[in-house]
């Protein structure tokens, strides 16, 4: 697209009009401006969306591990049921059901709990950050 | 020897208590206190605390009557810590709420919802006491023959006295130590009687036993798959409600080290809960027979080895089931006193002191006039009635800023109605027959999603109930404590 052809106007002369420049971009950037943190306070729209994305991205992960904790316990009395032949197999010399419920799930809620704190810590480290930058 | 065992024990419990060093009494010293509390010894603490009689004794005597079915309950008992972990922890702990209803006031704004949720945290402790106090008798009349009401009264005594002068409770390091001594007593006769049946020449289940009991959803129980789905359900979501457990949580420092702190709980607790299972297996091949068989553990040692290293091991036995009563019974009996007294009575120190004797005598009541049930199924009641009322409230306080106060209310009510209804029609009354009996004696599956869609329900009903400090409080329950935020200004009410 060619630009248009300015209209030309009365009384003026063809050299472009004088234009005062008055503030370079890097001003615009030092420009004081509320901390979020202070958003947050007031209760602000802005401040809502801050809060908002914390306890959505924080629900997020608890729902992700309460579905895998669910599937998991929950299908397991299903599993034993549809499928008869699993209570023949055994594991380290122990029934299948035995060596899951009285042994291995132990130390898998202990992974699964340890992956949670790692990733909540992430998550409101993030937050942190966002809202203390200024 | 096992009754010296238990006299040690109690005496101990009894000169803590009342020479014991009376550090923080107030929710203010705990919280000067908790700063120099690492997670470990939290963590530690809480599993002391947790782990009751129903953990020590009854699992082991329900895998020996049940098999394989009842392993979902030690396995929901630690799963429900990672619930707790996941929708909980870090936002109660930033609540500030050194109790439950607590938590209710700060969350809804409501002295209403506050008396409500009281209510139901003194009945659940209640129901949870009621059956530390039936174990105690049955242990002591195991080893010395007494008459059932002796054991109960002996410990309820002792908890009275030790709550009273203000010992045991408050100090964090007795608590932890409980925990290493209840896994020490149920683990050091265990590496003996193993080697036993090594020396047997490692029998293994009759071949009857191989097809039913060691199967699952196969054993004696009716309706297996409701039950064990229903246990499921009360015992993930009924852990996050249990009174003595929430008040642990307020000697963290802040919600990350809650969050660390329930961790380590979890280690704590699977490490733990490895042995009633291997319990509960070898009393179904040595003891089968067994009446009582929540004295399984306590039976295994004479039985299988025998002579003075047999009584040496019962005594060890004995002495963490003893240890068991006492620090649970005593962390409940504190949480119920504190409620009834703050909320209920007064709050003065004369009526901390009545509250103190009404937390144990109404469950010692209880415990010799209801019948006879398996202690691990009484105490997976309290859970239930946790479950239906204390985890919806939870959950949809901390993560839904449309909760109503009316809508809470009206979940609390419905929810924890329903549950105590089933729970007293199975402590008070006979067998219903059929599906009515399950239905009864596992509420949770029916109960909690009920409760929750009450909870909502009204919710919606009710827009203009929604409490008006909402967004303040959602700010103080999820962002870190480091950040320079207005978090309001509610305070728990000091005892």
């Amino acid at each position: 697209m060619s630009p248009e052809p300015r209209p030309a106007r009365r009384g003026m002369r063809d050299a472009p009009r004088r234009v005062a420049v008055t503030s370079p971009r890097t001003a615009a950037a030092r420009r004081p401006r509320f901390p979020a943190t202070r958003e947050i306070d007031e209760q602000t729209r802005l401040g809502e969306v801050y809060m908002r994305s914390l306890l959505r991205t924080q629900f997020r992960l608890a729902l992700f591990v309460c579905t895998v904790l669910g599937c998991v316990v929950g299908g397991l009395p299903l599993l034993f049921l549809l499928i008869p032949e699993l209570r023949e197999v055994h594991l380290l010399g122990l029934p299948l059901p035995w060596a899951v419920l009285a042994g291995l799930i132990y130390p898998a809620f202990v992974i699964g709990a340890w992956w949670y704190v790692r990733q909540a810590e992430r998550n409101e480290r993030h937050f942190a950050e966002l809202v203390e930058r200024r | 020897m096992s009754l010296t065992a238990v006299v040690v024990v109690v005496v101990a419990a009894v000169l803590i208590g009342a020479f014991g060093i009376r550090v923080s009494r107030t929710t203010s010293d705990f919280y000067v206190a908790s700063r120099t509390v690492s997670p470990l010894w939290n963590a530690s603490a809480i599993g002391g605390e947790y782990l009751s009689a129903a953990s020590f004794l009854g699992i082991a005597g329900l895998i020996l009557s049940f098999g394989v079915d009842m392993l979902w309950l030690p396995v929901g008992w630690t799963g429900g810590y990672l619930v707790l972990l996941v929708l909980v922890s870090a936002p109660l702990r930033r609540s500030g709420a050194y109790t439950l209803p607590d938590f209710a006031e700060a969350r809804l704004e409501s002295m209403t919802v506050r008396r409500t949720a009281s209510v139901l945290v003194v009945l659940i402790g209640w129901l949870y006491l009621m059956p530390q106090f039936q174990s105690a008798g049955l242990v002591l009349r195991t080893i010395t023959g007494a008459p059932v009401w002796v054991g109960g009264l002996l410990v309820a005594v002792v908890v009275a006295v030790n709550v009273l002068s203000g010992g045991m409770r408050s100090i964090t390091f007795v608590q932890a130590f409980q925990y290493w001594l209840k896994l020490t007593a149920l683990a050091v006769p265990l590496v003996f009687l193993l080697m036993a049946w090594h020396g047997d020449g490692a029998p293994g289940v009759s071949a009857e036993d191989a097809a039913t009991w060691q199967v699952p959803l196969a054993g004696a129980k009716e309706y297996g798959l409701y039950s064990t789905y229903s246990l499921i359900l009360a015992t993930f979501l009924g852990t996050m409600g249990l009174p003595h457990v929430l008040v642990r949580f307020y000697t963290n420092p802040d919600g990350r080290a809650a969050r660390r702190t329930t961790l380590v709980v979890l280690s704590l607790l699977g490490a733990f809960y490895l042995l009633p299972a291997v319990y509960g297996w070898l009393g179904r091949l040595y003891t089968p027979g067994l009446a009582r068989t929540d004295t399984v553990v306590l039976t295994l040692p004479a039985q299988m080895i025998g002579g003075t290293l047999g009584d040496l091991l019962t005594a060890l036995v004995t002495a963490g089931a003893f240890a068991a009563f006492l620090s649970t019974s005593s962390g409940l009996t504190v949480s119920v006193a504190g409620v009834i007294a703050q909320d209920l009575l007064k709050g003065s120190v004369r009526s901390f002191r009545i509250a103190t004797l009404m937390a144990v005598a109404v469950p010692l009541g209880l415990a010799l006039w209801a019948r006879q049930l398996p202690v691990a199924d009484v105490v997976g009641l309290a859970f239930a009635v946790a479950a239906s009322s204390f985890c919806p409230l939870l959950v949809l306080g901390i993560w839904w800023r449309r909760l109503s106060t009316t809508g809470a209310l009206a979940g609390l009510f419905v929810g924890g109605g329903l549950a105590c209804a089933a729970v007293l029609a199975t402590i008070t009354g006979a067998p219903y027959g059929g599906f009515m009996t399950a239905l009864l004696a596992q509420p949770a599956a029916w109960t909690v999603p009920i409760a929750f869609v009450v909870m909502v329900a009204v919710s919606f009903l009710t827009p203009h109930r929604v409490p008006s400090g909402v967004a303040r409080t959602m700010v103080r329950l999820h962002t870190p404590e480091d950040l320079d935020l207005d978090r309001g200004d509610w305070r728990p009410r000091s005892s």
